[in-house]
């Protein structure tokens, strides 16, 4: 009885926040949330204008592997850079209130999740434009997603956390951002490099899991059970270490703002 | 009657220096170059009370004495570093007020916002929301952004969203002050309403009288350390009695000792 009290009330906090980010965000653009939907697709209109000749030549579906790259690491860069600054942000609040300080993150990576989605639907009607046979194996999609979302939210925790003890974290980031950026193969396929420079890309999560989704979406395939592993292994690995910096750091956060 | 907040010998550790706003690599450089500097202490140190169910504290003190801090460990806020203290029941706090609202969003909304964030669930929010803009007498404002109200108005709102609350456990930091005259008469009222439906309350206040009128018990704090606690009047004379500069805290110290046992 007193859980489902306690969930409740958190879910009217968590509903009431996500209205307030989500508020917050488009009320004062015209072109509000549209906008977010027009800014990946203008990020892979230049990449295609600039790439296809360059190095897409002998990729097949080349603007669908394109997007697909572009699709999940935009995700990625959205959900944990709105969320990095989730927390100190909201430091006038959990400093009054006691409130659970992770709902600041998780209701930020809503509004993450639908702009996502939304680029989804585009992405779908580009795989139908581009002659690609929509086949029951989509549904495996929902792995890749399902293991990123968590992910992010992993990132986004320690993230966070980070930013409220060190500022200085958000231009290393955004450094860092680009830098993956470029280790994800979004633009360009891998099959020129060795096989161990291969298993080197299983390094980088983002990388896992756009291949991933272009496996499915572009080959027809269902990844390998590694592949399977390897993503949710990441997304496990991130969440338990923001979990933990959370639990441990939760009283200690108020020092520091 | 039972046992609503039981703190046992509590100290509060606060942490101020070098840490905070400097980056990582500002951080590196001063542990590097020894140049790193924390300074520690207890923002709260060695308090113990009990108060019992229906009780009314009132904590005084000048300013830097640890009241806040020993609030927010009430609250949950913040962990005691060393001794425990134990809260039964629920627990509404109201520190500052007007702070933590959201300048861009509209009065309606912030005042769904700020009940959520006292743990109200919606369907109380909704039962409750005319009442609430009635009683800060809002009405007209009710779709404006915020940032448009005035500070009072703020506090009034604040005030009105948290007064519908009936907790077991209510803490109040300063925030029978606000307001003009007429909303400091009605929110006096709702206080004492409140206090009358048994809820146990702990009140931070620079007004003496206001601590004499409403509290049976107070907590005397000075740079942390507890002076004395118990009967409100008694402590409350004393109080005065040193702050016109005629006593001196050691007399207190002795005799709070005894008061503490009387109660306890």
């Amino acid at each position: 009885m007193k859980t489902i009290q306690k969930f409740k009330k958190n879910y009217f906090l968590f509903s009431e926040l996500v209205r307030r980010d989500f508020t917050k965000k488009y009320k004062r653009t015209i072109l509000g949330m549209a906008w977010s939907v027009i800014s990946p697709l203008l990020t892979l209109f230049v990449m295609h204008l600039v790439f296809s000749n360059l190095l897409g030549s002998n990729i097949s579906h080349y603007t669908i592997y394109l997007f697909a790259g572009q699709l999940i690491f935009s995700f990625f860069s959205d959900s944990t850079n709105e969320g990095m600054t989730s927390l100190l942000n909201n430091a006038e609040i959990f400093t009054k209130v006691n409130v659970p300080k992770y709902m600041f993150l998780f209701s930020k990576n809503v509004s993450s999740l639908i702009n996502f989605g939304i680029t989804l639907a585009i992405f779908f009607a580009f795989v139908l434009l581009d002659g690609i046979d929509v086949t029951w194996k989509f549904v495996f999609l929902l792995y890749p997603i399902l293991c990123l979302v968590i992910f992010n939210l992993g990132m986004g925790l320690i993230l966070s956390a980070l930013y409220v003890f060190f500022r200085d974290i958000q231009y290393l980031y955004s450094i860092f951002t680009l830098l993956l950026m470029y280790m994800s193969a979004i633009f360009y396929s891998i099959d020129g490099f060795s096989q161990i420079g291969k298993n080197l890309f299983l390094l980088n999560p983002i990388y896992v899991y756009i291949r991933y989704v272009r496996k499915i979406v572009i080959e027809g395939d269902i990844p390998s059970i590694w592949l399977h592993l390897i993503a949710a292994g990441y997304s496990i690995v991130a969440f338990a270490v923001g979990y933990l910096i959370y639990k441990k750091k939760n009283h200690s956060f108020l020092y520091y703002v | 009657m039972g046992i609503a907040i039981k703190a046992e010998n509590i100290a509060i550790r606060y942490i101020t220096g070098d840490f905070k706003d400097i980056g990582l690599k500002e951080y590196v450089m001063r542990k590097l170059t020894r140049n790193y500097h924390v300074k520690e202490f207890m923002a709260v140190d060695g308090v113990t009370f009990e108060l019992e169910e229906g009780d009314m504290l009132g904590i005084i003190g000048s300013n830097g004495a640890g009241k806040s801090t020993l609030l927010k460990a009430v609250a949950g806020i913040m962990v005691p570093t060393r001794g425990t203290i134990n809260a039964y029941g629920e627990v509404a706090a109201l520190l500052e007020l007007g702070s933590g609202f959201d300048g861009d969003l509209s009065v309606k909304e912030n005042a769904y916002l700020r009940g959520a964030m006292l743990g109200y669930t919606k369907q109380f929010m909704d039962d409750k929301y005319s009442e609430i803009i009635d009683f800060a007498g809002l009405w007209e404002f009710e779709n404006r952004p915020f940032k448009q109200l005035s500070s009072g108005m703020k506090s009034r709102l604040a005030f009105s969203i948290a007064s519908m609350v009936n907790p077991d456990i209510l803490i109040l930091d300063e925030v029978l002050s606000v307001g003009d005259g007429a909303f400091q008469t009605k929110s006096a009222e709702k206080m004492r309403e409140i206090i009358s439906r048994g809820a146990t309350t702990i009140l931070v206040s620079h007004s003496l009288q206001q601590i004499r009128e409403l509290c049976n018990k107070v907590l005397w704090l000075d740079h942390g350390r507890q002076i004395a606690f118990g009967e409100a009047q008694e402590i409350c004379d004393r109080y005065e009695f040193y702050l016109q500069g005629k006593g001196d805290i050691g007399d207190g110290n002795i005799d709070a000792t005894s008061a503490g046992c009387d109660l306890g």
